[in-house]
């Protein structure tokens, strides 16, 4: 491929795969959490760390790694200190981050923010190789948390109470989380920038489970989607001269879309998944075929309807 | 059970506060090994604040809580402990199969780098079949009935092969299928002689079962004893205990109701 020949689209192009293999790998652990917003705050707090490198001519991708990881545990300890207030903490987070970003850059020796817009919304060129190498160790870094606490995090993720019952330690865990997703969101900015980092994280994690049963499938079929994504929203840039980031997380909405449509084509082709699958299931082995008629109304809403009716 | 073994659970004066609020108004509870206790109470009453407390998971603002004679917080050994929480629904949004809900039970017994044991892969099995759902870990739990959904928790405490267990309202709002089920898997931990606090609004089936009864009201332990006998209207034949039992139960609808904490 022709494309490959340029030194810098080689880079980019291995910086957008370990992207695309990452966020996904997070940001399925995020979304379950129901944090999807979290990957937005880092973003913006990023920026901020950005800037700052840029002022001390340093390399803002390890200033952004060093703000960002700072960020991202005072964002989880904002949380963890409770409910109210956890998301007025968290915009906060956003507007600091961005007007001390913008401020910091104006600041820095013949600084403008044409050049934290590189940094918004990604910019294939401006991958140098010592920036490859940052992501790669990052991206490495991510994939490795996730593969030796997962099971630890998908049950923090899955029920913060039951994982403090079962011994886990709760608040490594969760500060562990939330500093992998830091480094993440520094791994993804310069394919996609600061702005759509989180996009990365929760779209093609949103495309994954229309398709799939269990937890292991999803983070496996998001990262297909999310380095699908990646390299074709990269491609396109090139060849049209776009911005990535807006190219990449396009992709991954047209994704999104065609995974809706296909769950719907399943679902009018085979079985309709819904609440009861287990007695259903039961009822069909018995021989009976009927139609179903099945409401799709969640278990909880259910419960003491169907409670009552036996 | 030798009187040197400290009890499951120990609470001296328990009070705790949620939002600023008494809930717990000093609660004194010993649990020993072996027993099988219900905690009743009306909606609000206290009863998962209580569990949830018992557990070191609120701190208390008052008194003291030990958990097989060490204090809460400090605590480690939480293999012996198995904890079915009141839950609508599994968390979160994205898909799991009951398998790998069921699975994170062992998390305790696991070490980090290792995989999945061929015991731990056992052990999940039987909890399955347990509960009555062999052969259906490959469904995804957000697809499950409520009393499917409750069993899937069960479970998951199953799994980890506990000497203890602390159940709040397993039976709320479950199908009779569900029900039979939890009552035999009830019957045969008790064989086995294990621990079980229950969290109930109502004992139906699993009334034989119990041991001991509390009851609680605003956050005090109002009975504390026998579990209530099926004496007077309750011992009328046709009487099929779907209603709760004793005056200090008040509230609750055939099979009570799923409140959210
Ligand atoms: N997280 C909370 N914050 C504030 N109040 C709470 C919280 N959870 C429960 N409560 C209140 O504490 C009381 C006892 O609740 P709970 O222990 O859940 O009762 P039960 O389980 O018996 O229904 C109720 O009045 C409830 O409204
Ligand atoms: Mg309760």
């Amino acid at each position: 491929m022709s494309i490959l020949t340029f030194d810098f689209m080689r880079r980019a192009l291995l910086a957008a795969v370990l992207m695309g293999l990452a966020a996904p790998a997070v940001g399925t652990f995020i979304v379950q959490r129901r944090l999807a917003l979290l990957g937005d705050g880092i973003g913006h707090v990023a920026l901020t760390g950005v800037a700052f490198g840029l002022l001390t001519s340093t390399s803002p991708i390890l200033t952004a790694v060093i703000v960002s990881v700072f960020g991202a545990i005072a964002i989880e300890l904002l949380r963890s200190r409770g409910r109210t207030g956890g998301d007025v903490a968290l915009a906060l987070l956003f507007y600091g981050g961005i007007a001390g970003g913008v401020l910091l850059t104006n600041l820095a020796p013949g600084g403008d923010t044409g050049s934290l817009l590189s940094y918004l919304f990604g910019s294939i060129s401006s991958v140098s190789s010592r920036d490859l190498y940052v992501v790669a160790g990052l991206a490495v870094a991510v994939v490795a948390v996730i593969a030796i606490f997962g099971r630890e995090l998908f049950l923090l993720c899955q029920d913060e109470e039951v994982a403090r019952a079962s011994g886990l330690p709760v608040r490594f865990l969760s500060l562990l989380l939330a500093v992998t997703a830091a480094l993440t969101v520094v791994v993804a900015m310069r394919v996609v920038g600061l702005l759509l980092v989180s996009a990365l994280m929760v779209v093609p994690v949103a495309a994954a489970q229309q398709l799939t049963r269990g937890f292991r499938t999803t983070v496996g079929v998001a990262m297909v989607f999310g380095v699908l994504s990646a390299v074709g929203g990269l491609y396109a840039g090139y060849q049209r001269d776009l911005s990535p980031g807006p190219a990449i997380v396009l992709i991954a909405l047209a994704l999104f879309v065609v995974a809706v449509a296909g769950r719907s084509l399943i679902r009018t082709l085979g079985v309709r998944p819904g609440p009861g699958m287990l007695r259903r299931a039961r009822a069909n082995g018995r021989g009976a075929r009927h139609p179903r008629h099945e409401s799709t109304t969640p278990a909880s809403a259910r419960s003491d309807a169907e409670a009552t009716s036996r | 059970m030798t009187p040197r073994k400290p009890p499951v659970f120990a609470m001296t004066g328990g009070e705790a506060r949620l939002d600023g609020r008494l809930v717990l108004r000093g609660v004194d509870l010993r649990v020993p090994a072996g027993e099988v206790l219900a905690v009743l109470g009306a909606n609000g009453s206290g009863k998962s604040t209580l569990v949830r407390a018992l557990l070191g998971l609120i701190p208390l603002s008052g008194g003291r809580t030990e958990i097989y004679g060490v204090p809460a917080a400090r605590f480690r050994d939480w293999r012996r402990i198995g904890y079915v929480p009141q839950r609508l629904t599994v968390g979160g949004g994205v898909p799991a199969t009951v398998r790998e809900i069921v699975s994170s039970g062992r998390v305790a017994r696991q070490s980090r780098l290792r995989p999945a044991s061929r015991a731990d892969r056992a052990a999940v099995d039987r909890a399955l079949a347990a509960v009555g759902l062999a052969g259906h870990g490959h469904h995804s739990a957000h697809q499950l009935s409520g009393g499917e959904h409750q069993r899937v928790l069960i479970a998951r405490a199953l799994a980890g092969e506990p000497d203890a267990f602390v159940m709040d309202e397993p039976t709320s709002g479950v199908d009779a299928a569900s029900q039979a089920a939890l009552a035999g898997t009830l019957r045969a931990l008790i064989g086995q002689g294990r621990t079980v606090v229950l969290v109930a609004h109502e004992l139906g089936t699993l009334e034989p079962l119990i041991t001991r009864c509390i009851v609680l009201d605003d956050g005090r332990v109002a009975h504390d004893g026998a579990p209530p006998k099926p004496v007077g209207e309750h011992a009328l034949p046709g009487h099929d205990h779907v209603h709760p039992h004793g005056p200090a139960v008040p509230d609750g609808g055939p099979l009570g109701t799923w409140d959210r904490t």
